[in-house]
């Protein structure tokens, strides 16, 4: 840390130059609630900090083409306090809300979750379910990946070198639309996640699911884009049978660890149960917009 | 070496200069080169909350924000919460309802509550529980913490 560096750009094309410059040695600092716990415990330790809040694409929330636009490096309060993007999206909002306190979500950002590349982070799933995508810079220019290609492992990210998220592209959401993230912890506040399940669904007039997508948090080394589990609800009315088959295939995809907070059959068990909650709030909100 | 940088930041509406080395932390530049102690570090991991202050408004852990993020930016800390004469009602009601024992999470209660309140002046019992998840106490059981920020809630109303 002794030769440290830290620069605060105020543009993309200065951010890009700099990581460029850096190699190996830089790293993006945005809430820095992740970043600069690994820094003191020096579990890393790079020359160069590159700051990305000074840039105005990094930061704010935008309604872009009837849905939105959230610069990756938004603190985490702003979108909970963002009625517009709560009121479409309350199942991202779930899965911000517990990113951690209210003083850690003042600082973290659902850019710097999703490249924190925890298998449990709690905004990701959902994130994932509502089908955005990430808009990344980097020596190459820019490009867009869907969320759930980011994460390829604990700590992990398909991010190449010198390359960052700007900003999260949440599409239109179409009529009769709800989405939800539940997880299961054994306190309600302050914890990490034994199961995370996010789920978003929409409906035709007559009420059948016409789409959806659910994503598992904590049960494998990434978040998972569960799409059997979709399946099961696209073209039925999302009754009993279609939630059993949803939350079986749920249970099907998990690829757990046992450790403190859970064992293996503990996590597939209740994946199965925290999904189908969630897709039964996520119905309730669809039936009511 | 790392290279030091000036940093100027307002404190309590207060500006201060100091020079900082990139890896120092909000919290140390505070306490250690403008010595103003009141705001006191916990776990230096954003787990605790002890650290708490208002950044640019927002309430955040000081720990967890680098000295050189702060520049340009205003800072409020508990130094800043009673005035000449007077203890804040967050304060006083603490003292009278015994909303602390040994004190070091006290400072960073008082902030975090006082931020709550400018957002929602009537919270429930159960939304000062939940805003105050991030700050940890391990001598009051928390009851008394709760009794306290309810108490200060009411008189701030009736003011």
């Amino acid at each position: 840390m002794t030769d440290l560096r830290y620069e605060s750009p105020e543009t993309l094309d200065a951010a890009v130059a700099l990581l460029a410059g850096a190699g190996d040695g830089g790293h993006v600092l945005a809430g820095g609630t992740d970043v600069l716990v690994l820094l003191h415990s020096e579990i890393i330790a790079p020359k160069l900090l590159v700051d990305i809040k000074r840039i105005p694409e990094l930061k704010g929330i935008r309604e872009e083409e009837g849905g939105f636009r959230v610069g990756a490096a938004t603190p985490a309060m702003e979108l909970v306090d963002h009625a517009k993007f709560r009121a479409v999206w309350p199942g991202v909002i779930e899965g911000v809300n517990l990113i951690g306190s209210v003083q850690v979500k003042g600082r973290a950002s659902i850019g710097g979750n999703l490249c924190n590349a925890s298998p449990a982070a709690d905004s990701v799933p959902p994130i994932i379910a509502a089908g955005a995508l990430a808009s990344i810079v980097g020596p190459g220019g820019l490009r867009e990946a869907p969320v759930e290609e980011i994460i390829t492992g604990p700590r992990r990210t398909s991010l190449k070198k010198g390359e960052m998220i700007v900003s999260f592209r949440f599409p239109k959401r179409p009529p009769h639309s709800g989405d939800c993230y539940l997880r299961l912890t054994p306190r309600t506040e302050m914890d990490i996640a034994v199961v995370g399940a996010g789920v978003s669904l929409t409906l035709d007039d007559g009420g059948v699911c016409t789409a959806a997508r659910v994503s598992l948090g904590a049960i494998a080394p990434t978040p998972l884009l569960v799409k059997d589990a979709a399946d099961a609800l696209v073209g039925t009315k999302v009754d009993d049978a279609a939630l059993e088959r949803m939350a079986e295939a749920c249970r099907a995809a998990c690829k757990p660890i046992s450790d403190k907070r859970g064992t293996k059959e503990y996590r597939i068990k209740t994946a199965g149960v925290i999904a189908r909650r969630a897709a039964e709030t996520a119905l309730q909100r669809a039936r009511g917009n | 070496m790392a290279k030091k940088a000036h940093v100027t930041v307002t404190v309590n509406g207060d500006e201060y200069e100091a020079l900082c080395e990139p890896g120092q932390t909000l919290v140390d530049l505070l306490r250690n080169e403008l010595e103003l102690t009141g705001t006191k570090e916990g776990c230096s991991t954003g787990d605790c909350g002890a650290c708490s202050v208002m950044l640019d408004g927002k309430l955040v852990c000081s720990c967890l924000v680098l000295a050189m993020e702060a520049d340009g930016r205003s800072v409020d800390t508990i130094e800043g919460m009673a005035t000449e004469n007077n203890l804040h009602p967050l304060q006083r009601n603490f003292l009278e309802l015994n909303g602390l024992q040994c004190g070091i999470c006290t400072p960073g209660i008082l902030i975090a509550a006082r931020a709550l309140l400018e957002r929602n002046p009537d919270p429930t019992e159960t939304e000062i529980r939940y805003w105050l998840a991030g700050n940890l106490c391990r001598c009051t059981g928390y009851d008394k913490i709760i009794r306290s920020v309810m108490a200060a809630a009411e008189e701030m109303r009736g003011a």
